[in-house]
């Protein structure tokens, strides 16, 4: 099989999510994909049916960034600060979206893991405390398993048959 | 929309992989305890523990002949809680895909400039 998806999502602790996807490509454009607006408007462009018009990313220490999508009158944003950068390796930054009740500020660090194949993305968020976990979970956002996401998914697909 | 409680519990029975086999296996369909005990070497005793920590969490339920209990999977809880996993990974595998496309097109660019 060709290196690529699909995602690998698993919740390590009670506080963290973690999220790892393999692309075939060059670690330096993945990097770029990341952290230049013109191309993260390209891809993350928010569920079907939303736009990105607003779309900010200083790629720096102590650097801003903030994603908004619009659909019809309805908004949907996200902002983070930036506390170190190395290029073209990680991203650690704090975040938060506008809306309440969406988990408040999470710790994010997104490691571009090179590989003879291309590259592998991994994303781990870390929330501030379990009572932030349970606020994502009366969301529909829950974490806090202890399995990886697979033996979840073959438990659904088997109760489907 | 599931509460934070019902979350847990449901997070919490799972996290036992002899729990999960009882689930997959009772996907399948009902069964008495006696039948489920049988493929994990396990006294009825201690297959009794699992049954109650899945039972209190709603994963299951024990059925009213007073002789057999069948066992049965209860589908909602499970659902509830592989619901936003589910969500968020195909909300992140749409956009990868967008994120492949675009690299696709900066390597043939790249490949164009005579870089790669």
């Amino acid at each position: 099989m060709a290196f690529g998806g699909p995602l690998r999502i698993s919740t390590p602790s009670d506080t963290e999510i973690l999220t790892e996807r393999d692309f075939a490509a060059p670690r330096d454009l993945v990097f770029a994909c990341y952290t230049q607006p013109p191309l993260i408007k390209r891809w993350l462009t928010g569920p079907p049916g939303w736009t990105m018009p607003v779309c900010v990313f200083e790629a720096r220490a102590g650097g801003r960034y903030r994603y908004e999508w619009h659909k019809g009158d309805e908004r949907l944003a996200m902002s983070g600060v930036i506390h170190t950068i190395t290029m073209p390796e990680h991203i650690r930054s704090e975040e938060g979206f506008d809306q309440p009740d969406t988990g408040g500020m999470s710790q994010s660090l997104v490691d571009f893991e090179e590989k003879p194949e291309g590259t592998t993305v991994i994303n781990r968020l870390t929330y501030a405390s379990k009572a932030l976990r349970d606020q994502i979970a009366a969301t529909g956002m829950a974490d806090g398993m202890e399995m990886s996401f697979k033996n979840l998914d073959a438990l659904l697909v088997e109760r489907k048959r | 929309m599931p509460t934070p409680a019902s979350l847990d519990a449901t997070f919490q029975a799972l996290s036992d992989p002899t729990r999960r086999a009882i689930l997959a296996r009772l996907a399948q369909g009902e069964a008495s305890v006696m039948e489920l005990a049988e493929p994990f070497a396990m006294s009825q005793p201690a297959i009794s523990k699992h049954l109650k920590v899945l039972e209190n969490a709603g994963l299951i339920s024990r059925g009213r002949d007073a002789q057999r209990r069948p066992c049965k999977l209860e589908a909602q809880p499970l659902a509830e809680a592989t619901g936003w996993l589910i969500e968020y990974r195909k909300y992140w595998e749409a956009q990868f895909e967008r994120l492949d496309d675009l690299l696709d097109e900066l390597k043939r660019l790249e490949a164009m400039a005579g870089k790669a």
